[in-house]
């Protein structure tokens, strides 16, 4: 059987890397004494398959783990809270899931990711402009550093959506949707297309999304899940919205 | 207080490795601090990664968070990029618990574990914006305490610690504790941090260098003597008598990020007298003393249970020398916890203790790297350094592992070793080939990594007389080695940067006025020196002229026995003249038992300090162990080119006429 699980990467916990994250999920899932599958051979690893990596630094309330466990059975409602106590504070579960036999996972399903951006010392007037600019543009082109070569690439056709969120302290929050297939935009390639003088802020990932013939999903929504929702992510949720 | 965070958060998104700053560790505390309590800031002035599982840094985190008059927080050495940011922006140096600035605690701890971090030391004191300089320090700057194996030549350092403890810090941090919590209530009026110092300098343990004057004549030491009646002539070392009495880290620190040694660390067992002569550790450290094997296995279980580990490292200098060994490595294998895949890791294998019960026990789990140290090339470089390890003992050593599968071992060798021969370097090559050779029975992709380090002599040890080979001797032998093993496929050689050790030997047997070019070093940007990418031996040779000091005087010279030692007056218990005698029988070629299991040979500290070894076992491991259960007579068995080959004449370190 296979285990969804949605949780959020919020505060000082968001400078740990993809790799940190990996590590301490193997850590707490053994703490919990969750009957995770292994792999079989010299080197037994669990069973876990993480969605697309979240950059050092970023913020989330829609991180993914797919896990396989050794037997099958209800998901306990408490699971949430019970992961999220094994978890270093800023890490906590939001949802659990058991997933279809079958389904794709994370890294081939997922589709896009709604993001927002918070731009330093910037202004909304001039934030509203370089939106508009944007999205008005037929191509947004970008030069990056690719096995130590320049390659250029347009970024339009991964925008899917832009807007300004409304000022912040120190700046102001934009909101993309920028699609991860064939490869995942940065929102950093985002603000570079801009305006390369932009300065990033705190990113914080909201959504990851599905895309169907039906419209597009998330792979866990937070909605479908009465019951599994503790006090300890309500918390959360409040964040989410 | 505030916390700095606000002000590091923006600067942590454009660093390498951001995490490190962070804290939030398992096992962290959030300290209330107050007025009646004495603030403590614990300090690794190396990085994160590597500061982070330090052993003694945890105990001490949690014995003084524990005490109701006492908190401690932690603080690591910032790496390069943030520390430019810090000082750009005016940010000190800060704890990563509650990110509060070091210079808002009441004492700076710092541990020494390694020579080549001094200059870290004197850039963590600076970047908590505390004079560099005990001398240059005001009431309202914290007290700079070290401590660490280091402290046992504390000289080089002397001009920038306030104190130093010599030896285990369980028990004296509370006695520090106490004394200057009353410093604190009296309101650290001006003229009172001497008398807090002087106060501190009878606690047993406690070093204070401002108390003592070094009296030299010309270049020669004469004498270190204390300036007051009541400060001690010497300051004798502290030792906890039980180790099982100490049940410490209760909740070791589970960190987010990647640092070294990340696993369990459950400490059997502190102590060796093994009486390897090069080591130390072995030295400083003694006499044995074991933790229980049911306390071993409890805090086993509960540590893999409370923080998610799948692996766990049973530490000591000689893990395989803990009375039932075995037993305990079955228990844990067979533990619970984990879903049956708890690895385990003995680091400190010696190849005479290590056997196929052992071997076959750890592959159960996940099988993890295997080191052995035999540390020299030839029976009479071993005869020399003490670790009586013959090759049929260390043949027998990687039977047993690449019989159990393991495809590849690590093999630890030293070289720059008294005496040393070009025969005894080449012989290095020569274990290593049939190492491999062994090997090959088992597997056809078998191979040994070999490390090759240069002798840096140290302080309380059999060799502290000798005269460390230069950089480019050592660089020479090892060049001999990569020349031997050159087509040598099986063999993968390392070895240590010559140069490092050179600097290595500049502060790890200095005199107070070493402190000068330590200080030159760290001002002329010299931070992070174990680090490859920033040590610069050119520093520390500018830094030695420039203030006057002989390179060739510090660490190639060879000692005589009427030469004041610059750590005379710190006592590790080992008497003066038992180290002469074991350094005179180390040239002669003669080795001493080992004592946990064999009559006392007094070296001076089971009666000096009125305490025992604790050894559960009364007979040593399995495969005998250093002149006990062994045949000895057997273990001159050399490779067969050398045989007639002789160590040259034994001129080194008499009394002069």
């Amino acid at each position: 059987m296979r285990l969804r699980i949605r949780y959020a990467r919020l505060g000082k916990v968001r400078f740990t890397s993809h790799r940190d994250v990996a590590r301490i999920w193997e850590r707490a899932l053994r703490r919990t004494e969750l009957p995770v599958a292994y792999s079989a051979g010299f080197s037994p690893r669990p069973k876990l398959a993480f969605g697309l990596a979240l950059p050092t630094g970023a913020e989330s309330v829609a991180e993914y783990l797919d896990v396989e466990l050794a037997g099958a059975g209800p998901v306990p409602d408490e699971l949430p809270d019970r992961l999220s106590a094994a978890l270093p504070a800023g890490l906590d579960v939001l949802a659990v899931a058991p997933l279809e036999a079958g389904a794709d996972s994370l890294q081939h399903a997922v589709t896009s990711c709604t993001w927002t951006v918070e731009v330093l010392d910037l202004d909304a007037d001039r934030a509203e402009s370089l939106v508009a600019a944007a999205l008005a543009a037929g191509t947004l082109v970008v030069t990056r550093q690719r096995k130590g070569k320049a390659v250029t690439d347009d970024l339009r056709p991964a925008l899917l959506a832009l807007g300004v969120n409304g000022p912040t302290p120190a700046g102001v929050e934009l909101h993309a949707e920028l699609s991860t297939q064939p490869r995942g935009v940065r929102t950093s390639e985002l603000l570079a297309a801009l305006d390369p003088g932009l300065q990033e802020g705190l990113v914080r990932r909201t959504h990851q999304w599905i895309q169907r013939d039906d419209g597009r999903v998330e792979p866990l929504p937070l909605e479908r899940l009465p019951g599994t929702v503790g006090a300890h992510t309500s918390r959360v949720a409040e964040r989410v919205s | 207080m505030t916390s700095l965070w606000p002000r590091l958060e923006p600067l942590l998104p454009h660093v390498q490795k951001p995490a490190r700053y962070i804290g939030c560790e398992d096992g962290a505390v959030t300290p209330e601090h107050g007025p009646g309590k004495v603030a403590w800031l614990l300090v690794y002035p190396d990085t994160y990664e590597i500061g982070l599982p330090n052993q003694g840094l945890q105990i001490l985190y949690e014995i003084l968070n524990e005490r109701p008059d006492a908190v401690a927080e932690r603080s690591y050495a910032p790496w390069t990029d943030l520390e430019a940011k810090l000082r750009e922006r005016g940010i000190p140096l800060f704890s990563v618990d509650t990110h509060r600035a070091a210079g808002e605690f009441d004492v700076l701890a710092f541990n020494l574990s390694a020579e080549l971090v001094y200059t870290n030391l004197l850039n963590c004191i600076d970047l908590a914006g505390v004079p560099v300089r005990a001398a240059d320090r005001a009431p309202e700057h914290p007290i700079v305490v070290a401590g660490g194996h280091c402290t046992f030549n504390p000289e080089p350092v002397a001009d920038f610690i306030d104190a130093a403890v010599i030896g285990d810090g369980e028990e004296v941090v509370s006695e520090i504790t106490e004394r200057v919590r009353e410093w604190k209530a009296g309101g650290r009026t001006p003229g009172s941090r001497q008398r807090l110092l002087r106060d501190l300098a009878s606690v047993p343990g406690v070093y204070v260098p401002s108390m003592y004057e070094p009296v030299y004549d010309g270049e020669r030491l004469v004498a270190i003597e204390p300036r007051f009646p009541d400060v001690p002539e010497r300051v004798e070392k502290r030792t906890i008598a039980d180790l099982g009495d100490w049940p410490y880290p209760k909740r070791q620190l589970v960190p987010l990020t990647e640092v070294v040694h990340d696993r369990l660390n459950v400490e059997v067992f502190r102590g060796c007298t093994r009486g390897c002569r090069f080591c130390q550790a072995g030295m400083i450290t003694r006499p044995v003393r074991e933790r229980p094997a049911d306390q071993v296995r409890t805090m086993v279980l509960d540590g893999l249970r409370r923080t998610g580990y799948d692996e766990v490292s049973l530490t000591s200098l000689s893990s395989a020398d803990f009375s039932g060994i075995e037993g305990v490595v079955a228990d844990v294998v067979d533990q619970p916890a984990g879903c049956g895949n708890v690895s385990i890791s003995l680091p400190s294998l010696r190849v005479d203790a290590f056997t196929v019960g052992i071997a076959s026990q750890i592959q159960r789990a996940r099988r993890t790297g295997l080191t052995f140290a035999p540390e020299a090339g030839t029976w009479r470089m071993r005869q020399i350094i003490n670790k009586l390890i013959r090759e049929e003992d260390l043949y027998g050593a990687v039977e047993s592992a690449y019989s159990q599968g393991w495809r590849r071992v690590k093999l630890y060798f030293m070289t720059g070793l008294p005496s040393e021969t070009d025969q005894d370097t080449l012989g290095i090559a020569e274990l290593a080939r049939n190492v491999v050779a062994i090997g090959r029975r088992h597997n056809k992709h078998a191979s040994a990594t070999v490390s090759v380090g240069g002798f840096v002599p140290k302080p309380h040890t059999p060799f502290q007389w000798f005269g460390q080979n230069t950089a480019a001797e050592l660089h020479r032998k090892v060049g001999l080695l990569r020349d031997e093993l050159r087509r040598e496929r099986g063999v993968q050689l390392k070895w240590h940067d010559p140069k490092a050790s050179l600097a290595e030997g500049i502060a790890s047997r200095g005199d107070r006025r070493v402190g000068a070019a330590i200080e030159h070093v760290w001002r002329h940007g010299g931070t992070f020196q174990e680090w490859s990418e920033h040590f610069d031996l050119g520093l520390w040779e500018e830094a030695m002229a420039a203030n006057g000091l002989s390179i060739d005087w510090y660490v190639h010279r060879h000692r005589t026995e009427d030469e004041v030692l610059p750590w005379d007056h710190i006592s590790a218990g080992l008497h003066k003249d038992f180290l002469w005698q074991d350094w005179q029988d180390a040239l002669h070629e003669l080795g001493v038992e080992d004592c946990r299991w064999t009559p006392c040979y007094d070296c001076g500290v089971c009666t000096g300090y009125s305490i025992e070894h604790v050894v559960a076992s009364p007979v040593p491991p399995a495969g005998g162990s250093q002149g006990t259960g062994q045949d000895l007579a057997t273990g001159g068995e050399r490779p067969a080119h050398l045989l007639g080959t002789r160590a040259v004449p034994v001129t080194i370190g008499a009394r002069p006429a």
